[in-house]
């Protein structure tokens, strides 16, 4: 039992680095991510890869997944992004499901659908089953832990204002003389980045992965996650994530105590209850539980109007 | 020889293609968002036919209206209900909305038809030789009910009040209100149209193979790659780009395994956002 909370939390503090990146990309600039699962996989598969056909250090590995879910987010972001938000959304999703199929049916890059196995873990032969799970707990929270204070200080840096500037109004942006493109560009590299550490993180930890693990219910899960916290703030991020996670391991519980249901009911009961939830929270709750909250200026708007009219 | 039957069946698939295509089009031009939910509706537009064809014993052509009727009926409900409010909200809170919308809708339906694949009651034909190339009645069949259906959608479009009203819309929203158009009125016309031409199109896709609740999701990219070739928000764009994205999907068989067809799609998208982001027919873009 104890075996399995552990993981959970792995699990949580793994939804908890998605969340963040994709408070930076969604909750900051405004941007969209239908196909967060396909940086997420590329991390996942990059780190797998290098470390287990290249014998490269796990250290050496998730940075190169990391820095590689960043680039292919950047190829992402410049297609679309002087088009309209609905076109970076279709990208984004098509992205993650084409990902999908070549990765399914590639044999040769990670054994298609079969997936790849054997994935090091540091530590992993010496410390044990239990005592690998706390120590990865350790280091998933410490990645979440630097990525937190990362976010953090980019909300409140002039990189984050202009971002936020972009969401609310793309022209007065462009107006004050920012370059929008590239601003937008590099929120999307920063959140796949992060969305690409997750998923070596959790290739790593389980030591298997498959193209199935890839499903856009992912891309749900932590959208619910970041809206049940609250867009925009990271406090807010990664307590989402942790009750999230809470939320769909009770429902795997729940859902096969309801009578007279088959085992495909009840993962439809489970998926149904996850995209209902997201419905609910989107259309009712859109400020979650904790708000995001913006520093006032230092000044105010009495102060300024009389400035303004000397021009 | 081969070619010419690949294009042959890449015109075919492609003009099946265009029914949910058009849907999806139609819906971007008067509502402006993008309806990821048109998966959803094509999978309850399969099944409807599915009740209507193997539980009830209709004929196909009778089926395919329930497949319409149905998928319709659920989409003015979805989007009146669950969809619009989100509109309001901007159009990231509605992808994503509709995106959720879409699987809480397929699980529906895996909840009640589970997982296996399940096929219509159709008579045995054998496949016609014409020239050296090889159809099988059933397409003909349903090529005939895919144009059908779009000629009556344009006739619609061009000739009715309410078809006017909606391209009125479509055309310059406050003009139209101005003109006085009811706006509510429209959107749950076009709602009701286009996402039964999703489950028209759900369906005759599962008469050509079979079905399950993937089956609008399996062919979605495809569906967005012919919107988005043709030019978002374009209806006769929507039947070139449909065209075109059949055709290549079946030439792409040259080179490429069958499971990349719907890669093919995404490629398509690629490289027209790339070099003509508005598509072929397409207004514009940003």
């Amino acid at each position: 039992m104890e075996h399995y909370l552990v993981a959970i939390a792995v699990t949580a503090g793994i939804y908890a680095l998605m969340a963040l990146g994709m408070n930076v990309i969604w909750g900051m600039a405004g941007l969209i991510n239908l196909g967060l699962v396909g940086f997420f996989a590329v991390g996942a598969y990059a780190s797998g890869l290098i470390t287990l056909k290249l014998g490269a250090p796990i250290v050496v590995g998730v940075a190169a997944g990391t820095l590689l879910a960043a680039v292919v987010g950047v190829l992402v972001a410049l297609i679309t992004v002087h088009l309209r938000g609905d076109y970076l959304a279709i990208v984004t999703l098509g992205f993650a499901e084409s990902l999908r199929i070549v990765m399914s049916n590639e044999l040769w890059i990670a054994n298609g659908t079969d997936g790849l196995s054997g994935i090091p873990g540091p530590f992993r032969a010496e410390a044990g089953p239990h005592l690998f799970n706390l120590l990865y707990l350790g280091i998933v929270v410490a990645a979440v832990v630097v990525l937190f204070f990362l976010v953090d200080r980019l909300v409140n840096s002039p990189f984050g204002r202009v971002l936020r500037a972009i969401r609310d109004d793309e022209e007065i942006a462009r107006f004050a003389g920012k370059n929008v493109v590239l601003f937008k560009v590099k929120a999307f590299a920063f959140g796949t980045a992060a969305l690409g550490l997750a998923g070596a993180l959790y290739g790593h930890f389980t030591s298997y992965i498959a193209p199935d693990l890839f499903a856009p219910l992912l891309t749900l899960y932590v959208k619910l996650s970041l809206l049940t916290g609250g867009l925009g703030n990271s406090k807010g991020a990664v307590l989402g994530a942790v009750l999230v996670v809470f939320f769909l391991e009770s429902t795997r519980f729940l859902a096969p105590l309801i009578p007279g249901l088959s085992a495909v009911q009840a993962a439809a009961v489970r998926e149904l209850a996850v995209s209902v939830a997201l419905l609910v929270i989107l259309r009712f709750y859109a400020k979650g539980l904790l708000p995001e909250r913006i520093e006032a200026p230092p000044f105010t708007a009495a102060a300024a109007a009389p400035a303004a009219s000397h021009i | 020889m081969q070619v010419t039957q690949l294009i042959l069946n890449g015109l075919m698939s492609g003009t099946i293609l265009a029914v949910p295509a058009i849907g999806l089009t139609a819906i971007f031009a008067v509502l402006r968002f993008t309806n990821f939910a048109l998966a959803s509706h094509m999978t309850i537009g399969a099944f409807a036919g599915f009740l209507a064809n193997v539980w009830l014993a209709w004929p196909v052509v009778p089926s395919l209206l329930a497949a319409f009727v149905v998928a319709g009926l659920v989409g003015v409900l979805s989007d009146e209900f669950i969809l619009k409010p989100f509109r309001a909200a901007g159009f990231i809170t509605t992808a994503i909305g509709s995106i959720a919308l879409t699987i809480a809708l397929e699980n529906c339906v895996r909840l009640l038809f589970g997982n296996e694949l399940r096929g219509y009651d159709l008579p045995i034909r054998r496949d016609w030789l014409v020239g050296g190339l090889r159809v099988s009645p059933q397409q003909l069949e349903n090529l005939a009910i895919a144009v059908a259906a779009m000629t009556l959608l344009f006739l619609f479009l061009f000739f009715t009040r309410s078809g006017r009203a909606m391209r009125a819309f479509a055309d310059n929203p406050m003009l139209a209100s101005i003109k006085g158009i009811n706006a509510d009125m429209v959107a749950r016309l076009v709602s009701f149209v286009a996402m039964g031409l999703a489950g028209l199109g759900g369906m005759l896709i599962g008469l050509d193979t079979t079905i399950d609740p993937l089956v609008g999701f399996k062919s979605i990219l495809s569906i967005f790659a012919a919107a988005v070739v043709g030019g978002l928000g374009s209806l006769p764009g929507a039947v070139v780009g449909a065209l075109l994205v059949g055709v290549g999907e079946e030439l792409s068989l040259l080179i490429l395994s069958p499971a990349y067809r719907s890669a093919i799609g995404f490629l398509a998208i690629l490289v027209v956002l790339t070099l003509r982001p508005r598509g072929i027919l397409g207004a514009r873009a940003y």
